[in-house]
């Protein structure tokens, strides 16, 4: 009964890709059913939905073909992520790439033309009160209401996010611990400097304790120290919470970050983590010895897939840097190269791009 | 509920730690208190002379009573638009709709916490003038039943005023345009009824019946019609019905 049910509800997900996935395991299924036997089929049956259920548990966010458009203007082209419990997500971007927009849809102000998002299982447009409950957002601007004091402003939104009686003095105490913000609690917001009301700003998004926190550009004209701080603050919530951070200084995603989400021109065009993107396989440098550079460039030019090839002496050494599609590995193939002509390798190793070279790279690929 | 209830909260927080509510509530004490010392003094003035040859049509409700129930509405005309200006406007020029929409709360709860936060503090505003009909009980004239009808009158009118004025401020981020629209839109509404005077039959009895000060002359004379007070409450409604339609709207089209 249960397994039919989870099944049955997995069925009526509106999210295509699961769709697709359920239907797939139920063909598998039905075919099995034959040369299993009953009981050993049900077993199964049940066996694969809690797989499914588990795997839908752990995703916090899904955007599946999410298209928007202001009049003529097509911010986001058919955008489609997820993003799974618990992971800190830079959404990297030049400006007016869309990173606000998806941002602004993700958090209910305004619905896209086209496509569907889910936050917690709960889809976005039927029912958002349940979204939002889990949310917490600071926007780029940071709208603080600056009459009110910091306290007064906390225990304001605390109550409108749901949060009651005994609970809600003890969150406020505890997000204004959280966030430094004790030594103002009674002070007007208008009165704070910059960096403190960025911290009014991130501890209103999270007096909810929320699942999610949804932060735009949260260190932007903040001093270095403020900086580090707000950086802390969001590490130090990586465990409990699911983060997505819109930004577009590089080192942060860097540091805070364990994927990124890059987009330009209202598409997504990378998707993994920082590690992997650096890591292009795109660029070897190689040290060797051999006879002259004319040579070096007759033998690997022929190599069918290098793009560009760069040498440099250095002494009786000669530095190559080669540059091919990140696509196919070309290492061994340059190596078997090498080995061929009888020339001495000293040193092989792939070069590690910064992000702020693969942002380029993408950005300017996408533009070409 | 609640939410309405907390937004409610907020907002006479919010008008009473700014200078808004002091101003308004000072010029409104300041002008209805002129009429009702020139009512009373005109009225003791001509009570001489007047009672002589006038007879029962001399009397403080028609001399006192009225003309300054009917001097307080025009200030009202005058001031509620400045009350409900900022009420939206505020909002979004500051860009806290967005946050706002981030929250879980019902758009409706919104309207509705922010109407009620203006009508209360509009509601503070004539409890203060509760003090016209002590000092005229002071003076041995006791008309309670024509100052309540009256009051009644004033509060729907007001209400319909500020529920327009709500409407107003959710379609623009400038104060002053949602102000002076506010003011000029209900003033139509006001003088609508001038029609009346000109055109035929039909038009004229829809522009009367339209018309917000129409039904207000009866509450002065201390006559409580249904009639009356289900127009207001219908301006009322219709009111925050736009309102509402017009933030989601404007959500819809990624205006807000």
């Amino acid at each position: 009964m249960v397994c039919v049910m989870a099944l049955k509800w997995n069925f009526f997900s509106t999210n295509l890709s699961y769709l697709d996935l359920n239907f797939s395991f139920f063909v598998i299924l039905k075919k099995k059913e034959n040369c299993l036997g009953q009981e050993k089929w049900r077993a199964l049956l049940f066996a694969e939905s809690i797989y499914i259920l588990s795997k839908l548990e752990g995703t916090m966010i899904e955007v599946f073909g999410v298209s928007k458009s202001f009049g003529k203007r097509q911010v986001l082209k058919d955008i489609s992520f997820t993003i799974q419990k618990g992971q800190i997500v830079g959404f990297l971007g030049p400006n007016g790439a869309g990173k606000t927009t998806t941002m602004r849809i993700l958090t209910g102000f305004f619905p896209p033309d086209k496509g569907t998002i889910k936050v917690a299982g709960h889809d976005m447009f039927t029912n958002p009160i349940e979204v939002k409950k889990r949310l917490g957002y600071l926007p780029e601007h940071n709208p603080l209401y600056l009459e009110m004091t910091v306290e007064g402003y906390l225990r304001f939104v605390a109550r409108i996010k749901g949060v009651n009686g005994k609970r809600e003095t003890q969150r406020i105490q505890e997000v204004m611990a959280s966030c430094g913000l004790e030594g103002v609690r009674n002070r007007l917001i208008k009165r704070l400097s910059k960096g403190y009301k960025q911290r009014v700003g991130l501890a209103q998004a999270l007096v909810n304790d929320p699942e999610i926190l949804i932060l735009d550009e949260p260190t932007v004209g903040l001093d270095p120290k403020q900086i580090t701080e707000i950086r802390q603050l969001i590490k130090n919530l990586a465990a409990q919470k699911t983060v997505i951070l819109s930004t577009h200084i590089l080192p942060e995603v860097n540091m805070v970050c364990n994927r990124v989400i890059i987009i330009n021109k209202g598409e997504v065009v990378a998707e993994d983590t920082p590690e992997n993107l650096t890591s292009q396989k795109g660029q070897v440098e190689i040290l060797l010895k051999a006879p002259s550079k004319a040579e070096i460039k007759r033998g690997l030019e022929s190599i069918s897939g290098v793009k560009d090839l760069k040498i440099s002496q250095e002494g009786e050494f000669y530095r190559l840097l080669i540059s091919f599609s990140p696509h196919d590995d070309l290492r061994p193939v340059l190596v078997e190269e090498v080995v061929k002509h009888g020339w001495k390798l000293y040193e092989i190793s792939s070069r590690r791009l910064s992000l702020e070279e693969v942002f380029v790279q993408l950005v300017t690929e996408e533009a070409s | 509920m609640r939410n309405v209830w907390v937004i409610l909260k907020k907002e006479f927080y919010t008008y009473f730690s700014s200078p808004i509510v002091y101003t308004i509530l000072f010029i409104f004490l300041l002008l209805s208190g002129y009429f009702f010392y020139s009512n009373v003094a005109y009225y003791s003035l001509m009570s001489f002379q007047a009672s002589q040859w006038m007879g029962a049509n001399f009397n403080p409700i028609t001399w006192v009573i009225q003309p300054l129930f009917g001097n307080m509405s025009v200030v009202l005309l005058l001031l509620l638009p400045l009350l409900t200006m900022r009420v939206f406007s505020e909002e979004k020029k500051q860009g806290s709709m967005e946050l706002i929409c981030s929250y879980p709360i019902r758009n409706l709860d919104l309207i509705l916490g922010k109407f009620l936060g203006c009508v209360g503090v509009y509601t503070l505003m004539l409890g203060c003038t509760l003090v016209y009909p002590l000092i005229l009980w002071w003076l041995g004239v006791g008309e309670w039943g024509v100052f309540f009808s009256g009051y009644l009158g004033l509060l729907l009118l007001g209400s319909s005023f500020i529920a327009f004025g709500v409407f107003v401020s959710t379609l623009t981020e400038n104060q002053v345009v949602a102000a002076a629209l506010t003011f000029g839109l209900l003033l139509l509404f006001w003088i609508i009824n001038w029609v009346g005077y000109i055109a035929d039959s039909p038009l004229s009895k829809i522009c009367e019946n339209i018309s917000l000060i129409s039904h207000f002359q009866h509450f002065t004379k201390g006559i409580i019609d249904t009639t009356d007070i289900v127009f207001y409450l219908t301006f009322i409604i219709f009111g925050l019905f736009l309102s509402l339609r017009s933030l989601e709207t404007q959500r819809l089209r990624g205006l807000l």
